[in-house]
């Protein structure tokens, strides 16, 4: 087989094109979001879309599959949380063609807000969770994902992190396969869940979770390799990798689809060694699982940790009592941090100064913007999730109504769009009076210049509609809607001013395209 | 045992590009290969690194602590920063470029003064090279540092040339690579000079 070296993301793309997959949709978020782009560029036959938000794209996804084409959706761990409403209830409903979703987590928070462990998601929502260890697994654990998906008639997780999707590797190749489209199904005894057919179909569900747990156990996905009798090791995913590198000689259970776990092969490989180890990144999700099987684990997080990422040193400490020797000496002088920030120049850093300047409160959102909280720009002082700026203004407001004179909401426009209309409706709604700033750069900046429903081009670069802000402001109820350019316009600050001291709702929109567009 | 290369500099100067030359050079020779990369600092200058293993079935694609036989810097402060990862008679190259980090640029902190020399000192074999000067004079931009410093690694790996040619031709733009491939061959040549002078002074 040819093989070539490709991004775990790319390789993952790879997958989705050679399933015969037709519907792609997803929203940016690191680590997951070049497999959207390397399915737009390599696989042009593929409906491949930016949604505003991930709950939409996993609609989109699943109203495809119900269509009869395969389809997957794509996003990041925090992501999952957006979109795990209509999860839930896909699960019990099931699929037509198959459906996959796509979650790139981060552990050690290279680019996120917290570091979930979405392994929970998989039980929670009663779904199987494939975990690839490689790129190369990658790719084929997404086709795996596809006829799990068809021939048990259920969505199916396969789960990233950022060092399958963001490694490089070399990675296979294989024909596409040409699924044949499925006809649309008229069941809603099915597909439509009011209690009456909830009930019927969490019940088929609980014996779809049944018959999964038998495959978990006689699937390649899984894999027992027995060696010494000394000591038996768990591990997932890229834990996997360090396993292997660290621990030669001990027998291994390597869990590629973590759920459902696979009970049968915990026991043998448990029977087989006089002790248990287990190694997974973030939570103890697999050690609780053995540990409730009735069987003890020596080894697992009360040695390694449960935050930050996982490596072959931590793992070499942990099982080996290796620790890495420093080999050269420490600088006998210090090194100063050098953190991202803005670019110089960022039209944002205006904005900033002029809230600094104002001593304002400012509850900000995610984007690149959120670099405004550090230093030398300091004038951000709450960020959490998607859109939360709006709403936490406005809760601020009513918990003390001075707040809405000494603070703002401060949004990027892709977040905007993703989650922040809603929190500006239920401003409007419910009568606060605070100011909304939009930070329009023309683009989904951070994660690395997506277009967005208001950017009048598609993933493609086709062109399309183009949202319009400040007329959607204005359609939500807010009278007071300013645009300003502020590096072609004078007067920010005191327009930032005028708009908080004014005592009803107000929306801002500082718009200037992101001075990296047409760099790249 | 895989040959273990961490690269490191600045959001902005081409670690990445580095990274992926090197995989798919070590490919082209035979080797199994993987790297691993953090994204989103490119445009935002924070640290950046990338490692690049290659060798016989390679496992994680991250490299431990102590245990790379190369580690290639563009900035020197980062050199300083990324030394850990250098094994006991690892090579050290960095090009000697001092860009100044946000804290030293608005005053609040200092550029360590000496960081070149102190490298010279702790590392057994360092190769520090003038690449803005060897790039100016021969009117190369210095954004081309990346692959200056890659062609000063590919002067102690036996790689043949063309494979390194097939790899920028592969993956650089061909509106740039007359550049690159001038500043790699003014790395390799910068590399191949420095050891033959620490053959001569025995040292």
């Amino acid at each position: 087989m040819d093989r070539t070296v490709l991004l775990g993301n790319e390789a993952v793309a790879r997958g989705i094109a050679e399933s015969g997959c037709r519907v792609a949709a997803g929203y940016p978020g690191t680590p997951s979001t070049e497999i959207l782009e390397a399915v737009s560029r390599s696989a042009p036959g593929i409906a491949a879309q930016w949604s505003p938000n991930e709950k939409v794209a996993l609609e989109v996804a699943y109203g495809a599959c119900i269509a009869g084409a395969r389809a997957v959706t794509v996003m990041k761990h925090v992501g999952l949380n957006v979109a795990a409403d209509p999860l839930f209830t896909f699960a019990y409903a099931g699929v037509n063609a198959g459906l996959v979703i796509v979650d790139a987590d981060d552990p050690g928070q290279w680019s996120s807000q917290n570091e979930q462990d979405n392994r929970h998601y998989a039980r929670h929502a009663k779904v199987p969770m494939l975990e690839p260890a490689s790129p190369e697994e990658a790719r084929c654990f997404v086709k795996r994902a596809f006829e799990l998906s068809e021939e048990h008639d259920c969505p199916v997780i396969v789960r990233l992190t950022t060092r399958i999707a963001h490694s490089r590797a070399l990675v296979g190749s294989a024909p596409r396969e040409d699924p044949a489209p499925r006809p649309f199904p008229r069941d809603p005894r099915k597909y439509v869940m009011i209690p009456a057919h909830g009930r019927e179909r969490h019940s088929v569900l609980e014996k779809t979770m049944e018959r999964l747990r038998e495959v978990s156990d006689t699937t390649d996905l899984n894999r027992l390799e027995l060696a010494s009798t000394r000591r038996g090791i768990i591990c997932d995913a890229v834990a996997y990798q360090y396993v292997r590198e660290t621990c030669p000689e001990d027998s291994i259970l390597k869990i590629g689809m973590v759920w459902p776990l696979p009970d049968a092969l915990i026991r043998r490989l448990a029977e087989h060694v006089a002790e248990l180890a287990v190694v997974e990144e973030l939570d103890p999700f697999i050690e609780e699982h053995v540990r409730a099987l009735g069987i003890a684990v020596a080894l697992g997080k009360d040695r390694l940790p449960r935050c930050g990422e996982l490596n072959a040193d931590l793992v070499d400490a942990a099982l080996n009592g290796r620790a890495p020797a420093r080999v050269h000496p420490e600088p006998p002088f210090a090194l100063p941090p050098r953190l991202p920030e803005l670019c110089g120049g960022c039209p944002y850093a205006m904005v900033f100064a002029a809230l600094r300047e104002l001593d304002l409160n400012v509850f900000g959102d995610i984007g690149c913007y959120t670099l405004g909280a550090l230093e030398p720009h300091g004038a951000m002082h709450t960020q959490a999730s998607m859109g939360a700026s709006v709403g936490m203004h406005l809760g601020a407001e009513k918990a003390d109504a001075g707040q809405a004179r000494r603070s703002v909401a401060v949004i990027g426009d892709s977040t905007f769009i993703h989650s922040g209309i809603t929190g500006l409706i239920d401003l409007v709604y419910n009568q606060g009076t605070g100011t909304v700033i939009v930070l329009d750069n023309r683009t989904t900046a951070m994660t690395g210049h997506q277009d967005h429903p208001g950017t009048g081009r598609t993933l493609r670069g086709e062109p399309t509609a183009c949202l319009d802000l400040a007329a959607v402001a204005r359609a939500v109820g807010v009278r007071r809607v300013r645009v300003i350019d502020p590096v072609a316009e004078e007067g920010l600050q005191q327009m930032i001013a005028e708009e908080v001291a004014a005592p009803e709702p107000s929306v801002i929109i500082v718009t200037r395209p992101c001075l990296l567009l047409n760099k790249t | 045992m895989p040959t273990n290369v961490v690269f490191a500099g600045v959001g902005g100067q081409g670690v990445l590009l580095s990274c992926r030359l090197l995989l798919q050079a070590a490919q082209d020779e035979g080797h199994d290969v993987k790297g691993s990369e953090v994204h989103g600092m490119a445009q935002r200058g924070g640290s950046v690194d990338g490692h690049v293993r290659f060798g016989h079935d390679v496992a994680s694609p991250v490299i431990r602590a102590g245990s790379a036989s190369y580690l290639v810097c563009f900035e020197l402060l980062e050199a300083a920063r990324a030394l850990p990862c250098l094994a006991a008679g690892g090579t050290l190259l960095c090009a000697e470029i001092r860009i100044d980090p946000a804290p030293v640029a608005a005053g609040e902190a200092d550029y360590p003064g000496e960081v070149a020399a102190w490298l010279s000192g702790a590392v057994e074999h360092a190769l520090i090279l003038d690449a803005r000067t060897a790039l100016r004079e021969s009117g190369i931009p210095l954004r081309c540092v990346n692959v200056f410093m890659l062609g000063a690694l590919s002067a102690h790996l036996d790689f043949a040339e063309s494979t390194w040619e097939r790899a920028m031709r592969a993956l650089v733009k061909p509106r740039h690579i007359e550049p690159n491939l001038q500043a790699f061959a003014l790395g390799r040549d910068a590399a191949v000079r420095e050891i033959a002078q620490h053959a001569r002074s025995g040292g």
